[in-house]
């Protein structure tokens, strides 16, 4: 288990205040100078070091991004995009850090805002997150007054933080729909090239990272990367928030090791699977958009990007949602399929049309009012979504399908059979 | 999602009040200057906490305000769900009904939203008090089920539990938000495992090492 | 511009980095599906129809979302292998496919994009055979009101947004968008609103199905049906080029033809959508007054009136007025009798404006419409280009939207779907903030318009607009803009004859406001029209009119004989554009009734006139016009790109003061009823009240 003093958010849970005083006791804003004086470059450097892989889903290293900067600021500015649009379900780690420990949120701006030689950050978060982003925006104000940020701040530095919201979209959380929203537009993902880095906010370059992933830089940069790279396995390094959710008799965020076994992890925070382990039917392991796993599978996998990679899953978000044998996984599937109807942004054609087809089949299906060949065409429908749209919501949504037939195959054609014969 | 649409009936005209007129002023100064449309969604935002949703003539107002195209402020309002286009109950209850609230049990809520409420989502109930509809992830996971009331989040609920809740502000009363099962936040129930270092919290150990 | 090389179905090509990947597929000679994608508007990459092979990338790429200069090569450095055909990229074409066709209607027996469909032909070769496995129900969407001019059938919306894109960056008019998220997306206006601009007829070529088809034309004919005759518009005098389709004497539509030089691939929605006008208000047989009426007459009665007339009137008192819709070929002939007559008074110039018949380059548009997008400032004086010349403006608004051009306008304040300056009354001609902007700029340009140059103190406008291109360099060498030359010195026609007449010098004597002076006085007393309807007719006092045209408008109606004329679609015609480029109008139905050819009638009117004309055919014809002004034997040029000459442009207009009182009024009031065919036109005249009349909405569809 990690200990104590490895943990990066002290105030996870908020028994502490957030406020500036109680986050300088916890170490927050300790030697920001000095990190600051070590330049960008370097920065960099320890940050790629760290083997920090982005928390918001995607795990494409951190530190890697950064140094796809321009490594000078000619006529267009640039910025850095915190992405708080939390709303992969399963996961609700940055809400915490947000609400409770948001000092390391906004020092971690400003020292990568820094690193990546942006004067202006923005901080998009859910709109629904509004005593979130209340509790943000009062860190942001602390800091302001206590020069920690802004244009004439102790570190010489020009640095302004802004606190900006949405309105209920989850495609917001895709990191071009987000800067489309951020320009006021609606969320609608744009085409892959140019990068951020190149063509971001209002044409400029921009880097658009996770909450979690900028909230733990400042404590790598002052405990080392060697400090961060030691926990966790190699590739999969450092900690991270886990939530754990569903039929678990303690359903908690907890922060651990990179790589921690899945089944420890629930025994040991989350008090365990409802009705024990021997209940368990299946876990989506890292938020709706990866494929669930049955128990076999979950009996000894790792939790970590590689690992849930090689038995066709993936950490995500690190969210874990648990599902005992009582539960319909036919209807926890079909009720994610209909989630990501409903978030389409409707802009390219396979996602728009393929999430309504995939929800209206699996809704049958759920009543078993269909046929074993559908479940075939499912499947190739979920092909057909997947990797032919423009943004990773159409392979989102086409996933936990994939998984579900690949796992729960038998119980479709169950509840088909069942239904087939009620009917005669 | 279903199709959306501004209401049929529409008020003659809309205005911001004197202090959301200066709310709007500040949202706008975030953003460069020629990127105000950047504040679209802070200023219908600000409409609807006015309103209680958005109307046509706020459309129409915050469109000027930003020099957008009409069209363009349509096209967010009818995007972005949290905007009601239609009005809604004093407190608007929103219940969250994704898979890891569906877990633990949000049918139970949306029953006693159905019975204390009523039958329909959408629908104002017959004292005015309240509406209710079914959202997507509210992202407070691991305290579900849980639904929002206004700007609060009220977390580890069952059947019972909702319907107390209702009943509290129908009478009147704030319940406090947050979890609802006897825990501070997130921890786990029965009492935090982790973060009970002393140290922790007097600067033990995120500090950056002295230069050796 | 740097290139890198790609191997596209096994051949290799050399392509420009800016390309984008489906056009460098497209020269290696493959064919890409696609319903979103369009050269002339924003890459949006949403239909996911253009689907190919980046041999070593994990999946298919969307070949318009990419650019050439994305296309890494291969680590060996071998060029990077691109495939748009192959069982890999037909599945992922086929899936695109079948998902845009589950949710739309199998409806094309009455859908008038029949025959002419993107997505009918694309399923031919990507849909699934034989069958089909969606087995839920098929979305309906609301059909949305956009005006009178665009209908609407948006269950079949494939959601490709190329209209949303044209009415934001090319018509400028952002009135279009797409509401709602995910399968209930619509495109819509704004809550039922038209799409007010003059190019509205556009969305329905870019529609890619049958969501968005033309309103005038529905369920009118097929594809198939028609026959297509490839001619020249005369709405106003940019020349756009056109296809007319007719079944039998009716011209059912008309579209766009592509020329990158004048129209690219875009028309007005007047050009578009007059067409009905043809059909109405026709005059098809001779009529002479008797009595006070106008009675119907055969051609031998009609040239007998005009003989007895002319026999009786002295030359000094003879006029002729050619109107704004004539082809060149009858102004020479009207011109050569009028000649032969000794008629003192000619003019082409309804407007009244202030131009003199030569040199050439004071009267043109010189920059070219193409070399605007060159410009860096443009100085507007009384004109308003989204109505004299929409598909200009179109063209100016690309200029400002692609660099750094800017514009600023002297006259009223109008909205011209892009930032302008507005410098104030003609009072600005003498000093204004923006000559220096002129003066600072690298290729300056000015546009005279019509509102400016038809006020009485037009030549003095005329003189210091000249004088401002002078003194601002916008006389450069001759040539393009490509070739290093420029002259920014531009007037701006509304009439498609205007020019013609002008080279053919038919200007002499009194103007035609002298003409109605005179006739009112009795000083003239002989009238010739040839189509002139666009001034005061009503007051000819006594003299006698023969009208020459094709409808029965306010020219006719005064008229003492009327002879039916040809309409523009029913006569070969060349006419020269306001840039001097001359281009050839085609016959595409014959004049209904008795009408005829109109350099027909003016060749039978002066053999009984005694005055024959010495050219037997069209051929002839055109061989004088071409002895006497060579240009018009060079088709599709443009005859601007004319340089310096200091002494040219300082005899431009002339000295005098300007009437600072008189405010600088548009040429034009209502853009929809600009000429005869427009004012017959049921469908202008619905445009007129929607858009120009305050906008008056038709009862619900």
């Amino acid at each position: 288990m990690l200990a104590d003093k490895d943990r990066i958010f002290t105030n996870l849970y908020g028994f502490e205040s957030p406020g500036l005083d109680a986050a300088r006791k916890r170490g927050n804003w300790d030697g920001t100078k000095a990190i600051i004086d070590l330049g960008p470059e370097a920065i960099v450097d320890i940050m790629k070091k760290s083997g920090l892989r982005g928390r918001g889903g995607a795990g494409f290293p951190t530190g890697m991004k950064w140094s796809f900067m321009p490594k000078e600021v000619k006529e267009r500015p640039h910025y850095l995009v915190v992405n708080a649009d939390e709303s992969e379900p399963g996961t609700c780690k940055d809400r915490d850090i947000l609400r409770h420990d948001p000092h390391t949120l906004v020092e971690g701006c400003l020292i990568a805002s820094f690193a990546m030689r942006a004067n202006a950050c923005y901080v998009y978060v859910r709109g629904e997150f509004i005593r979130e982003r209340e509790a943000l925006q009062r860190a942001v104000d602390e800091a302001y007054e206590a020069k920690l940020i802004g244009k004439d701040n102790i570190f010489g530095y020009p640095f302004d933080l802004y606190v900006h919201h949405g309105a209920g979209a989850y495609i917001c959380g895709e990191e071009t729909a987000l800067l489309e929203s951020l320009e006021g537009k609606k969320g609608q993902p744009r085409l892959k090239l140019p990068f951020p880095a190149n063509v971001g906010l209002y044409g400029c370059p921009t880097t658009v990272n996770n909450v979690e992933s900028i909230a733990v830089a400042p404590t790598i940069l002052r405990r080392g990367a060697e400090w961060f790279a030691a926990i966790g396995r190699p590739n999969n390094t450092g900690t991270k928030v886990f939530c754990i959710s569903g039929h678990v008799n303690k359903p908690c965020n907890v922060e651990e090791e990179m790589g921690i076994p899945l089944r420890e992890l629930i025994e040991r925070h989350a008090g365990g699977v409802r009705g024990g382990w021997d209940n368990l039917l299946a876990i989506i392991p890292g938020g709706a958009s990866v494929p669930l796993l049955p128990k076999s599978i979950c009996d000894d996998v790792l939790m970590d990007f590689d690992s849930l990679k090689n038995v066709q899953s993936g950490l995500g978000t690190a969210a874990v949602i648990v599902m005992d044998k009582s539960t319909d996984v036919v209807k926890a599937i079909q009720r994610l399929a209909y989630f990501y109807k409903h978030e389409s942004c409707g802009q390219c054609t396979p996602c728009r049309e393929g999430t309504g087809w995939m929800w209206r089949v699996l809704t049958r299906m759920q009543q078993g009012n269909s046929r074993p060949e559908e479940i075939d065409l499912l499947q190739e429908v979920t092909k057909e979504v997947e990797g032919h749209t423009i943004c990773a919501l159409g392979d989102a949504a086409a996933w936990p399908i994939q998984g579900l037939i690949r796992h729960f195959r038998p119980e479709l054609e169950r509840r088909m059979a069942a239904f087939k014969q009620a009917a005669e | 999602m279903s199709v959306r649409r501004l209401s049929a009936d529409q008020p003659a005209s809309f205005a911001f009040n004197d202090a959301n007129a200066v709310r709007c002023e500040r949202e706008i100064a975030k953003y460069p200057q020629g990127r105000q449309a950047s504040a679209v969604i802070a200023l219908l935002w600000i409409g609807q906490e006015q309103e209680g949703w958005v109307t046509k003539p706020m459309i129409e107002a915050v469109a000027k305000m930003l020099a957008m195209p009409y069209i363009r402020v349509l096209e967010v309002a009818t995007f972005y769900t949290m905007f009601n286009l239609e009005p809604v109950g004093e407190h608007l209850v929103q219940v969250c009904t994704t898979t890891p609230c569906w877990l633990r049990g949000s049918d139970d809520v949306v029953a006693a939203c159905k019975k204390h409420i009523a039958a329909a989502p959408h629908t104002v109930s017959a004292d005015g008090k309240f509406s209710w509809m079914e959202v997507e992830c509210l992202g407070a996971c691991v305290n579900a089920p849980m639904l929002q009331i206004g700007k609060d989040f009220y977390e580890d609920l069952d059947g019972p539990k909702t319907e107390a809740l209702l009943e509290a502000f129908r009478s009147g009363q704030t319940p406090k938000p947050g979890a609802g099962n006897g825990r501070h936040t997130s921890e786990p129930e029965g009492g935090a495992l982790t973060l009970k270092d002393p140290q922790l919290y007097n600067g033990g150990y995120n500090r950056k090492p002295e230069a050796p | 511009m740097p290139s890198r090389k790609l191997i596209v179905d096994g051949k290799e090509i050399e392509a420009e980095d800016g390309l984008t990947l489906l056009q460098a597929c497209e020269m290696a000679g493959a064919e890409i599906p696609r319903f979103c994608y369009h050269e002339r508007l924003s890459v949006a990459g949403n239909c996911r129809m253009c689907l190919v092979e980046w041999v070593g990338a994990p999946k298919p790429q969307a070949s318009c979302a990419l650019q050439v200069r994305d296309i890494f090569p291969n680590k060996d450095g071998t060029p990077a292998k691109i495939n748009t055909k192959g069982p890999y990229v037909r599945k992922a074409r086929e899936g695109v496919m079948e998902f845009l066709l589950i949710n739309h209607p199998l409806d094309c027996p009455i859908c008038d994009q029949g025959g002419e469909c993107d997505l009918q032909d694309q399923a031919m070769g990507y849909g699934r055979a034989a069958f089909h496995r969606f087995n839920e129900n098929k979305r309906a969407v609301e059909d949305k009101y956009m005006g009178p001019l665009v209908k609407t059938i948006m269950t079949r919306c494939i959601q490709c947004t190329r209209c949303v894109r044209f009415a934001t960056e090319v018509a400028g008019v952002p009135d279009l968008g797409a509401t709602g998220r995910g399968e209930d997306m619509e495109i819509t206006t704004y809550l039922e609103k038209a799409f007010a601009s003059e190019l509205s007829g556009n969305v329905v070529d870019l529609c890619p199905v049958g969501a968005l088809t033309s309103k005038p034309y529905a369920f009118n004919a097929r594809p198939w049906e028609l026959r297509k005759t490839e001619s020249i518009d005369v709405m106003d005098a940019q020349g756009c080029n056109i296809r007319v389709d007719t079944r039998g004497p009716a011209v059912l539509r008309v579209l766009p033809r592509l020329n990158e030089e004048i129209n690219e691939e875009w028309i007005s929605d007047k050009a578009r959508h007059a067409c009905d006008g043809l059909m109405r208000q026709r005059l098809d047989k001779p009529y002479v007054r008797k009595s006070g009426k106008l009675q119907p007459a055969s051609w031998g009665e009609a040239f007998a009136a005009i003989a007895a007339r002319v026999a009786q009137t002295a030359p000094e008192r003879m006029a002729a007025i050619v109107g704004d819709l004539a082809a060149a070929e009858e102004i020479k002939a009207l011109k050569d009798l009028m000649t032969a007559l000794g008629a003192a008074h000619l003019d082409c110039r309804q407007d009244g404006s202030k131009l003199a018949p030569g040199p050439r380059p004071t009267y043109l548009f010189n920059t070219t419409i193409a070399g605007v997008e060159a410009a860096d400032a443009l100085l507007l004086i009384g004109c308003n280009p989204r109505w004299e010349a929409p598909v200009l403006n179109a063209r100016i608004r690309k200029a400002w939207a692609n660099g750094n051009l800017k514009i600023a306008n002297i006259g009223e304040a109008i909205d011209l779907t892009y930032p302008v300056e507005q410098l104030g009354g003609i009072e600005a001609l003498e000093s204004n903030p923006f000559l220096k902007v002129l003066a600072d700029a690298k290729r300056p340009m000015i546009i005279v318009g019509t509102g400016a140059l038809s006020r009485p103190d037009g030549a003095a406008i005329l003189k210091r607009a000249a004088k401002i291109a002078a003194d601002s360099g916008m006389i450069g060498p001759a040539g393009s803009a490509a070739e290093g030359g420029w002259n920014g010195f531009n007037v701006l026609h509304t009439a498609a004859s205007r020019v013609a007449a002008l080279d053919l010098g038919f200007v002499k004597g009194r103007d035609v406001s002298g003409i109605v002076d005179g006739a009112q006085k009795g000083e003239i007393d002989f009238i010739y029209l040839l189509g002139a309807d666009e001034f005061d007719v009503g007051h000819l006092g006594r003299a006698f009119v023969v009208y020459q045209g094709s409808h029965g408008d306010a020219g006719a109606h005064n008229a003492d004989v009327v002879l039916p004329g040809a309409a523009y679609t029913e006569k070969d015609g060349l006419y020269a554009n306001f840039e001097g480029r001359v281009q050839m109008a085609r016959r595409a139905t014959f004049p209904p009734g008795e009408a005829k050819e109109d350099w027909a009638i003016l060749r039978a009117l002066s053999d009984v006139l005694g005055k024959r004309l010495p050219y037997d055919s069209l051929d002839a014809l055109r061989k004088a016009l071409v002895a006497e002004a060579p240009l018009f034997g060079e088709l599709g040029k443009p005859h601007a790109h004319q340089g310096a000459d200091a002494a040219v442009w300082s005899n431009v207009g002339a000295d005098g003061p300007l009437d600072v009182s008189r405010k600088l009024a548009p040429a034009i009031s209502d853009y929809y009823l600009t000429n005869p065919i427009a004012r017959a036109s049921e469908t202008m005249a619905l445009c007129s009240r929607e858009f120009a009349g305050g906008s008056h909405k038709m009862a619900a569809e």
